[in-house]
């Protein structure tokens, strides 16, 4: 039973991240590219991770393990934030359909 | 059972890893560059953890530790030096 659920998580982590990697390939934007690769990947890390926590059932390994998923958690969005607005900054090239942009509206950040 | 599942999200994460290495080649800017090499640092993490359970050694799960620290710790650098401190947050 415990085998099948640590095959059904690895196999849907995995899933996740080949999602997100066809996203970064496929989407037009740097922010949308983003919007694919920081939620899905600390998704799927955290089903890979928690396929080997049942794998691997002792206290050491768990410790561990929850370390790093609350440590992903943490900071993906925080190094996600700091690169959009990086690019925000730069002043690259934006997909032409956006409809707003509430960042340029409130602080006139934007070069173009 | 689980070394099976091992080994297909395996395959999958390697699939990933060429997709991503295209938007590496490709991108046109570079901060597309950047979270191009996060995504690939994850997927590397990824590979680790099954490496663990197909060999069954505990002494990887350090190995993922340190990586998930090195991450952040070189996205957020790049950030600021592409902004070049203008960003005051």
């Amino acid at each position: 039973m415990t085998d099948w659920i640590a095959f059904i998580a690895l196999i849907t982590g995995a899933l996740f991240v080949l999602v997100s990697a066809i996203g970064l390939l496929r989407l037009p934007d740097l922010f949308m590219r983003m919007h694919a690769t920081t939620k899905t990947t600390s998704l799927g890390i955290t089903l890979i991770l928690i396929g080997v926590l049942i794998t691997f059932p002792t206290w050491s390994v768990l410790l561990k393990g929850l370390l790093i998923i609350a440590f992903i958690f943490l900071t993906s969005p925080l190094g996600a934030h700091m690169i959009s607005k990086a690019g925000y900054l730069l002043g690259i090239k934006k997909w032409d359909r956006y409809v707003r942009d509430d960042l340029n509206r409130d602080h006139h950040l934007s070069k173009e | 059972m689980i070394i099976l599942g091992a080994k297909i999200a395996l395959y999958l994460l390697i699939a990933s890893f060429f997709l991503i290495m295209v938007r590496l080649i490709k991108g046109p800017t570079l901060p597309d560059r950047v979270i191009s090499l996060d995504l690939l640092a994850f997927v590397a993490l990824g590979i680790v953890l099954l490496n663990m359970i197909i060999t069954g050694e505990l002494e990887y799960l350090d190995i993922v530790i340190v990586i998930s620290l090195v991450i952040f710790i070189a996205t957020v650098a790049i950030a600021k030096y592409l902004t070049k401190g203008k960003d005051h947050d």
